[in-house]
């Protein structure tokens, strides 16, 4: 118990420390750009009522999930084909390459083209930056199955779907989580982008609108709550990972002890 | 029960090749337990591997009760050296042990019972709900063994499934081995590069020369079953068995020793596609 407290003090100390450097720094500000965090605060409230969470967070929840949804379905599934075939990932790399180099903000103005400016458009556009972090993780993942376990599973015929599900994904699983982890902060971006173009609603929508109508406070707000959005996807990332990968943190640990295993 | 004619192996690695076996005739019968030793690096995994169906051979053939291997054949099970890489570390160690009867598509109840059958053969009875890697060494290798056992194989094939563990658990696991075997009657190839291990588990030796592997000569080992690790080691027979087969490896290093084509292979990895353990 007294751990739990000790961690969690440790977890609050710095963003404690800087909400006090921010507030004392801005407390005497005058300039209309940067406003003192009291009257950010303040304004807190007024601005994220219950109406408008369900109005904009959620929306935009739902667009970030559909993307990066799609994306991890596509990446994983393609990160599989791609990692298991030598012959198509020598296909696929060069191209591979290519357009995992193109920023997908540059994206957003072609997507439109074909798929208008609804909600549709704005879940490409996440999926489409999404998907890289996760493909190629897969990939690396899935090219990196131990030989020994992949001939154990070849000599006790553990072949096609079961080979799969018990080989080839719970191995490469430490990688693509570690491909997911990437694409959610990737996603969190892309989803305030996709909003600032051609969007009736949404929290990057909604931010914008804001410092359009100089309502400056009001902005810093959504700021902030993009901030606590990310973070509180992360811890729930974190508590999906520990459960999945239990055994993979398991085994490192016993690793690392010395004389833990003989 | 299972019949090596003429086999020959040779990789082809970037333009260069390796004649990693030559040319290998042996038979093992049903039930027989046989050990194949050799000095290190003489392919004899290479010659395992060709035998369970999980490499080609470039030229002769394996027989399984008649019928040509030409990839794993059901009845057949393999126990690995790495037994850290051979387990599943995702799964717990019932359920690894589960794993090839689900493949074999066998009713719920009855994989259960032959789970809890071989895990108790190998003393690890309550060890089901642990991970592989909550287990030190020994009990990892009999964890696999429990695997292969529940299988129920007609032929085991352990590829120094021994050498990766300290010696008193060794010789706990070769006991286990005899036991087993006398138990259920199952034939074992079991290949080692450690002499004594060799005459005191097998019934039958076979030495295999360096690489380019042929046989040199195989030997009966008249040694009276059940076999003890205190009293069988120290009888007057076992150390004849074991100098002369002794003797016939540090000839066959010897002869080895020139040519370009020797000590290339690695003993326990082919050299096909290698990825870093995750251990």
């Amino acid at each position: 118990m007294s751990r739990a407290l000790l961690r969690l003090s440790y977890a609050l100390a710095l963003p404690a420390v800087l909400m006090a450097v921010w507030w004392l720094a801005s407390a005497d500000s005058t300039n209309v750009y940067w406003p003192p965090l009291r009257t950010v605060l303040k304004t807190f409230p007024d601005v994220w009522t219950p109406g408008r969470l369900r109005a904009d967070v959620v929306p935009s929840l739902l667009r970030l999930a559909g993307g990066y949804l799609t994306a991890a379905v596509v990446g994983v599934a393609l990160g599989t084909v791609i990692g298991s075939y030598r012959r198509v990932r020598s296909v696929c790399e060069p191209v591979m390459e290519f357009l995992r180099a193109v920023p997908p903000p540059v994206l957003v103005p072609v997507i439109m083209l074909f798929a208008g400016i609804g909600d549709t458009m704005k879940v490409l556009v996440i999926a489409s930056g999404c998907v890289w972090p996760v493909l190629l993780n897969t990939v690396e993942g899935v090219r990196a199955v131990d030989p020994v376990l992949a001939e154990t599973a070849r000599s006790y015929g553990v072949r096609g779907v079961a080979r799969l599900k018990d080989l080839v994904l719970p191995s490469a699983s430490p990688q693509i989580f570690a491909g997911l982890r990437q694409a959610l902060s990737v996603g969190i971006i892309l989803m305030v982008i996709s909003e600032m173009f051609a969007a009736s609603d949404g929290l990057g929508f909604t931010v914008v609108q804001f410092q359009r109508g100089f309502a400056l406070p009001e902005m810093w707000t959504g700021i902030l709550v993009l901030g606590l959005l990310g973070f509180l996807l992360s811890v729930l990332f974190q508590v999906v990972e520990r459960r999945a990968l239990g055994w993979y943190h398991g085994r490192r640990a016993v690793g690392r002890r010395p004389g833990g295993r003989s | 029960m299972l019949d090596v004619r003429g086999l020959r192996k040779v990789y082809e690695a970037s333009g260069r090749h390796v004649e990693a076996v030559r040319d290998l005739t042996f038979t093992v019968g049903a039930g027989e337990l046989v050990c194949l030793v050799g000095p290190s690096g003489c392919g004899k995994t290479t010659l395992l591997k060709c035998v369970g169906g999980l490499l080609a051979p470039t030229a002769g053939e394996v027989l399984l009760r008649g019928r040509r291997v030409t990839g794993p054949p059901p009845g057949l099970a393999f126990v690995f050296q790495e037994y850290g890489r051979s387990l599943f570390p995702w799964m717990r160690v019932g359920e690894n042990v589960e794993l090839p009867l689900r493949q074999k598509g066998l009713p719920r109840s009855r994989r259960r019972e032959l789970v809890a059958g071989a895990l108790r053969s190998v003393g690890l009875s309550d060890a089901s709900g642990a991970y592989p890697w909550q287990l030190s060494g020994g009990m990892q290798q009999r964890v696999a063994i429990a695997r292969a056992l529940a299988y129920e194989p007609d032929v085991l094939l352990m590829d120094e499934p021994f050498a990766a563990v300290d010696a008193q658990t060794r010789a706990d696991l070769e006991d286990l081995v005899r036991g087993l075997w006398r138990q259920r009657g199952i034939t074992i190839l079991f290949v080692t590069h450690d002499i004594d291990e060799a005459v005191y588990l097998g019934e039958r030796v076979v030495v295999l020369s360096a690489s380019p592997t042929v046989v040199r000569e195989e030997l009966k080992v008249d040694l009276p079953d059940p076999r003890d690790q205190l009293t069988t080691r120290v009888e007057p027979r076992f150390a004849e068995l074991r100098t002369r087969v002794y003797r016939q490896i540090q000839a066959a290093k010897r002869s080895a020793e020139p040519g370009p084509r020797g000590a290339v292979e690695k003993d326990t990895d082919a050299p096909a596609d290698q990825a870093p353990s995750a251990t």
